[in-house]
């Protein structure tokens, strides 16, 4: 351990003023624009601090890391899934792993409250919630040699917890593909570029796919810059395409998107990996680690200026356009990754834990990796508050809302509180060569238009359609992957399932089995993208509630797995590190529940919402946005299935949580009682450092190792 | 001086991107299994890749990414 300094008292009391300094500057300034400098300063100086000291507290006090104990890489090494690797590396493979469409929509959504409660959030969450999860789900399934998230809530709940966790992550996984498929229809519907561009990774993957298989096996990083080639000139191509007599062939409406989608995601799951979903993943993880990188960039060459206001008035009232409800609970489920995921648990008890080095760089990859994931969600937040108001309102307010002209958007937007032109709506879709930008709810557009703000800030006005489409493209890329690949592990999860009724289902290559479970699991996510798509309230506006709450949810059952496993293997004292968060996290989730399924505000309960609109079509009336009958009849029936549904989510996480904590009392009353199935200590022969930067005495360590840290030693 | 820095810098991405697209999984088999079973035969690469994308086809959850 290094001795206290005045160089780093110095250092630290430095960063943690420019911490405070951005604090400050975005909490206190009232009706002037700041600049995203401020954000981008919090954000860091948090980061910063929390890395080095939280963080470290966790993993050498109360995790106790072991830097003599061997990891399951090093014991169980097979050169294939187990096998020791660079630190450097695996926060690369971590970090791609993780993150992906969820951090960049929900910070976009948020922003309808306002700026600030989504930075607080972002960066508090993370810090206290996320990173935390992340890390002691790494060490604990470290410890397992790598079990899943499923299996330690089997092995250290019980079969009953374990059950629900499973049930609860299915439909999860169902509702998050079918939101994210209707993020992307709303982004490429009645766009013939993005369309066009779109459509054109399907061949390029298919022929990388053929290149990896029969050409070259195996040369990765040669086909990926191929693919990556061909990726930028079909998004030239895009232009020419819609400026061409093809426009209309490529110019498709949500209904008919929703099919395309449905047939693409069938089709994708049943065909062989090599061919569509592996090529796929390469050219997707290249334009993430990538695109992300250039954000950063971009965000700190142009430091653009925020014109959100800090705090919005539907924060209070919780009548926002975008989302209905107030900041509490509303904020803290539509962002969900970026602050807190679940879905990570699944990364972190995954591949992860099976190839990292040495305990002591859970710190680093774990806690560091979801660091890093919360920028990018601060990013996501300054690409949509430097959007002029009016406009985003525009974009993200539901059809039924805002209507089908510039002129009834512009008036609409003014009823809302804020202006803007129907002629600066006309330009503002004309700039990035869009025929409208009105209602394109989802997140994805209005981040492409921040995103093409900034790039073309740096790189000139004339490129601004350009990194818009770039900015979609890049999007619809890994939600697509993540349709394939979602619908693969819903398959293998059903038949899973299935097999403990019909044995054959078992056997995951049994083509009528695959066939079948895979056309299962396309129904349902199918399901909800078509209601998403042809719900008269709003498809985001409905939907999205039940994503992050699902989201959420699942890291609440990760949480509660954490909790128990830390009190089980005796650090009762320290099981606040996740109980808070858990705590936090399951009143967030349960009141948002709660008020989806009780409220009687009909814009936020859904039964409430079923039985006006019941109450309607008996008197024989029409309530507005409905605009007719079947519109009407619509709207019960999906209210009716959302109601249902949130509240079925909402109950399979009370029985894990109540489930955890009745095994943690168990332990508690009779400590002898409780069975804990950590692997055996073995010591280990490596050498490796902890952190990014090895420090002096690691690197003398390595020397009398006769290692060097050097790539190939 | 200036040129060999470089070139060093060059070598660093160059291993660095070789290993996060795992595209140096097969060597590190080969060596894996020479190391440990000196006189088996190992996989050629062809062999080796279509295993690889094989048993992901099996346990989707295999490189599983996130929303």
């Amino acid at each position: 351990m290094r001795t206290t300094t005045p160089r780093t008292i110095i250092l630290w009391t430095v960063v943690g003023l420019v911490g405070a300094a951005g604090w400050s500057v975005l909490a206190l300034s009232r009706g002037e624009e700041v600049s995203a400098a401020w954000m981008v300063a919090a954000a860091l100086g948090s980061y910063a601090i929390a890395y080095r000291f939280y963080a470290k507290f966790i993993a050498y006090k109360v995790l106790k890391v072991d830097a003599k104990r061997a990891t399951p890489a090093e014991r169980l090494n097979d050169g294939m899934d187990f096998h020791p690797t660079d630190r450097r590396v695996l926060l690369g493979h971590h970090f791609a792993a993780i993150a992906g469409a969820g951090p960049l929509v929900g910070p976009v959504l948020a922003a309808q409250m306002g700026y600030l409660p989504g930075t607080i959030w972002i960066i508090v969450g993370v810090i206290f919630a996320g990173a935390v999860q992340d890390m002691v789900v790494l060490f604990f399934s470290t410890r397992r040699d790598g079990r899943s998230l499923g299996q330690m809530a089997r092995d250290e709940i019980g079969p009953f917890g374990g059950a629900a966790a499973l049930l609860a992550a299915f439909a999860i996984m169902i509702i998050l593909l079918g939101v994210l498929a209707l993020v992307i229809v709303n982004a490429l519907a009645a766009s013939p570029w993005g369309t066009f561009s779109i459509a054109m990774t399907i061949p390029i993957a298919l022929f990388m796919g053929v290149y990896l298989r029969v050409l070259r096996p195996g040369r990765v990083s040669e086909v990926s810059l191929i693919g990556v080639g061909l990726l930028l000139l079909s998004l030239v191509a895009g232009r020419w395409v819609a400026e061409s007599s093809w426009a209309d062939t490529f110019t498709l409406a949500p209904s008919t998107l929703v099919i395309w989608m449905i047939a693409y995601g069938f089709v994708a799951s049943v065909l062989p990996v090599w061919m569509l979903l592996a090529p796929r993943d390469y050219l997707s993880t290249f334009m993430k680690l990538g695109t992300i990188a250039l954000l950063a960039i971009g965000v700190v060459v142009a430091l653009p200026t925020l014109k959100m206001d800090p705090v919005t008035d539907f924060a209070t009232r919780g009548d926002g356009p975008v989302f209905a409800g107030s900041l509490f609970p509303f904020v803290f489920i539509t962002i969900a990754c970026g602050a807190l995921s679940g879905f990570h648990a699944l990364i972190s008890s995954g591949t992860t834990p099976k190839m990292i080095q040495k305990e002591t760089q859970i710190r680093m990859i774990g806690y560091g990796s979801m660091l890093m994931e919360s920028s990018v969600a601060v990013m996501a937040l300054v690409a949509a508050s430097i959007i002029d108001p009016g406009l985003y309102f525009a974009m993200n307010a539901p059809a039924g809302v805002i209507g089908d002209s510039v002129q009834s958007a512009s008036h609409a937007v003014a009823q809302l509180g804020y202006s803007i032109s129907p002629d600066d709506l006309a330009r503002a879709a004309e700039r990035v060569e869009e025929s409208t930008l009105l209602s394109r709810t989802g997140g994805a557009p209005t981040l492409a238009v921040g995103v093409s703000e900034i790039f073309s800030k740096v790189t000139g006005g004339g490129l601004r359609a350009f990194w818009y489409h770039f900015a979609i493209m890049f999007e619809a890329l890994f939600i697509l992957t993540a349709l394939d690949a979602g619908t693969r592990v819903g398959r293998f999860m059903l038949q899973d399932m299935l097999g403990n009724v019909h044995k054959p289902f078992r056997n995951v290559s049994w083509k009528p089995g695959l066939v079948l479970t895979s056309g299962v699991v396309v129904g349902l996510w199918g399901y909800f993208l078509w209601v998403g798509v042809h719900e008269p309230l709003g498809g985001i506006n409905q939907l999205f509630p039940i994503f992050g709450i699902a989201n959420q949810l699942l890291a609440a059952v990760a949480l509660a797995v954490c909790t128990t496993l830390l009190v089980k293997s005796g650090r009762l004292k320290w099981a606040w590190i996740t109980g808070i968060p858990l705590a936090w996290d399951a009143t967030v989730t349960l009141t948002a529940s709660w008020q989806k399924v009780f409220s009687s505000d009909p814009r936020v309960g859904f039964f409430q919402q079923r039985s006006n609109y019941q109450d309607a079509i008996d008197a024989g009336k029409v309530l507005p946005p409905a605009k007719n009958m079947d519109d009407m009849h619509t709207v019960v029936t999906n209210s009716t299935v959302d109601g249902v549904l949130s509240a079925a989510l909402a109950l399979l996480v009370v029985v894990v949580i109540a489930d955890a904590a009745r095994v943690c009392l168990r332990h508690v009353r009779h400590p002898g009682s409780s069975r804990l199935s950590e692997a055996p200590y073995v010591e280990s022969t490596l050498v490796a450092p902890a952190g990014l930067v090895p420090s002096r005495r690691e690197k003398e360590e390595a020397r009398d190792a006769g290692v060097g840290t050097a790539p190939g030693g | 001086m200036r040129v060999s820095a470089l070139l060093r810098a060059a070598r660093h991405v160059r291993w660095y991107i070789r290993e996060l697209t795992d595209e140096t999984a097969y060597e590190r088999y080969v060596t894996h299994a020479r190391d440990r079973h000196p006189g088996a035969s190992v996989p050629s690469r062809r062999e080796f890749e279509r295993m690889r994308t094989d048993r992901q086809e099996k346990d989707p959850r295999q490189g599983f990414r996130c929303c």
